[in-house]
């Protein structure tokens, strides 16, 4: 365990206290989030497994400060991000969101997409900002792709830049809204090492919102399973894998383990939201 | 040069083609397939009929027109017996008056229907104030704003120039908004995460992704400027190509007329392949995205 060397140990806490989100959007109301309350500890990964179109995003997007929350609160190291007297939160570089889809900026660069934000946020100058780029991307082993468009590159290695540009802001939690959704198999597996040898190195506290059941074992310290509409928590199962992991792990008997009592518990929410007739989200 | 193009270097390893090569393979692979010659053959078809009814034939009412050969002899002749040839200064003139206008209509459509356009997606306050307006105005033809251009501006270059800068002003600024509505929320949201203030987010974000948008738009925008700068002068004008359109038509000289026409489809041409090449200059990542599609 590498853990007491991370420079960002202890820090990030997100605590999520009786969240609850309704949409109007047509004068009915559409409760995606119902009560949600979850403690996040600092550096913690934490994993959110629910069926598809059950408000998981809504929650990050509250998080992120893209929506508002109609109840409840949400505190990060204590701080109020949103709340009863502020339902939107300040969208801010403290919490980075990677998005499902891949939000890179098109027109820009690898390395000008990482020098992004210090360059805005005027942290530091662009000379500055580009050559600190250029080194993390280096780190990350896109050292030979700096001048390429996101448009030149594979989806793993647009997506491990754009998890660069988020980390080169030095966050308190990383927001991935199923990040490595359409990748194959193979990819995944890597993009999943070089996330778990990210977290090792910097003790960023993840959010992680997914589907894959593996995954979530895999990446995770703690998965909190969620139910289908609206969102509340339904479980939490502690992932008590030792750190650090490799593939190997996922033949382990522990794993297998893990692996039944969250599919017991998600497939039962699966079901109902099918039942349901829930749209997928795209 | 090897065959194929494609160089070695010193460890023997094949390097892809650059520079004067790669125009090389590139012009050899086209030269390679069928569309150049079909092209050519089209061409050829279209000139032959062209040929057949005014001139081989001489069918009814065709026998009016003056043929391929006809304008050619006139159009390459030192003296042409109609006024107008590549000899002549008029012909020039003609041009150049045209071409003038056109880039200053142009160019003010640009300078102002790209920032409105642009500042419409942007802002829902500034677009609920004057799109309405836009829309009601768009649709009214350019032929029927004559009268009142005539009526408001003076002499002949002022109702000119203001036809053509009115539509292409439409296009440009409808593309540019569409552009901005065209961007993915997600690219928003990301630079606000990143710390954006609101100007950095419209020069990082609106103004890059909507240019797809608006060099599409500028390129539609600079045709609707040729067309009706040529309306307007038929309508209202001294000089340029439409005006020698008109002219050679009132004095019965058929011969001008055709050249006047074709003169302004091969301008028409050059100028939107211009505009679109600047647009892949201007956005390398774009292309460089649509090669990789394949496109």
């Amino acid at each position: 365990m590498t853990k007491e060397k991370n420079r960002n140990s202890g820090l990030g806490a997100l605590s999520i206290k009786n969240v609850t989100k309704v949409y109007d959007p047509e004068g009915v109301n559409v409760m995606a989030v119902d009560n949600c309350s979850m403690e996040i500890a600092g550096s913690e990964v934490c994993m959110i497994v629910g069926p598809s179109g059950c408000g998981k995003t809504t929650l990050l997007n509250a998080i992120a400060g893209f929506h508002s929350v109609t109840e409840g609160s949400i505190h990060l190291d204590g701080e109020l991000l949103c709340g009863p007297s502020k339902p939107l939160a300040d969208q801010g570089a403290d919490r980075m969101v990677v998005f499902q889809h891949g939000a890179l900026f098109p027109w820009k660069t690898l390395q000008e997409n990482v020098a992004y934000g210090p360059i805005v946020q005027k942290v530091l100058g662009s000379r500055e900002a580009m050559d600190k780029a250029g080194t993390m991307l280096a780190e990350a082993g896109l050292g030979d792709f700096l001048t390429k468009y996101p448009g030149e590159v594979s989806s793993g290695m647009a997506r491990r830049a754009e998890i660069v540009r988020a980390l080169i802001n030095d966050p308190k939690v990383l927001l991935l809204d199923e990040p490595y959704r359409a990748m194959d198999a193979l990819t995944k597996q890597i993009m999943h090492e070089s996330l778990l040898e990210t977290y090792d190195r910097t003790g960023v506290t993840i959010f992680f919102i997914t589907h894959d059941l593996e995954e979530a074992i895999f990446l995770g310290d703690k998965v909190h399973i969620v139910t289908t509409r609206p969102c509340q928590l339904k479980k939490t199962v502690e992932v008590k894998i030792p750190r650090p992991r490799s593939y190997e792990t996922q033949s382990s008997e522990a794993f297998r383990k893990l692996l039944e009592e969250v599919s017991d518990a998600v497939h039962e929410e699966a079901v109902k939201a099918f039942q349901a007739g829930e749209r997928e989200m795209a | 040069m090897s065959a194929n193009s494609s160089t070695t270097n010193q460890n023997g390893k094949m390097v892809a083609p650059q520079g004067f090569n790669l125009f090389v393979y590139k012009t050899k692979k086209y030269l390679g397939q069928l569309d150049p010659y079909l092209t050519l053959m089209g061409i050829g078809l279209w000139l032959f009929a062209y040929w057949v009814l005014c001139e081989g034939l001489q069918i009814w009412r065709f026998d009016k027109l003056p043929g391929p050969v006809a304008i050619s002899k006139d159009w390459f002749a030192v003296d042409p017996f109609q006024g107008i040839s590549i000899f002549t200064q008029e012909y020039y003139d003609h041009i150049i008056v045209s071409c003038r206008r056109i880039l200053i209509a142009f160019g003010i459509a640009t300078a102002f229907g790209v920032p409105l356009g642009l500042f419409m997606g942007w802002s829902r306050t500034i677009r609920d104030y004057i799109f309405p307006i836009i829309e009601v105005l768009r649709p009214i033809p350019i032929l029927a704003w004559v009268p009142l251009s005539i009526l408001l501006l003076p002499g002949f270059e002022g109702p000119v120039l203001f036809l053509a800068t009115l539509a292409s002003f439409f296009v440009t600024t409808l593309n540019a908004m569409l552009g901005v509505d065209s961007i993915d929320e997600e690219y928003f949201r990301a630079a606000g995460c990143l710390g954006s203030s609101r100007w950095d987010v419209f020069k990082n974000v609106v103004v890059p992704g909507a240019l797809p948008f608006i060099f599409t738009g500028l390129q539609i925008s600079i045709g609707v400027a040729w067309f009706s700068l040529v309306a307007a002068e038929m309508v209202s004008g001294d000089l340029g190509l439409g005006y020698l359109i008109v002219d050679a038509y009132m004095n019965n000289v058929t011969v001008p007329m055709v050249i006047a026409m074709i003169t302004l489809g091969f301008i028409g041409y050059f100028s939107s392949a211009l505009v679109r090449m600047l647009g892949n200059k201007l956005m390398a990542w774009h292309v460089k995205e649509l090669s990789q599609q394949g496109r």
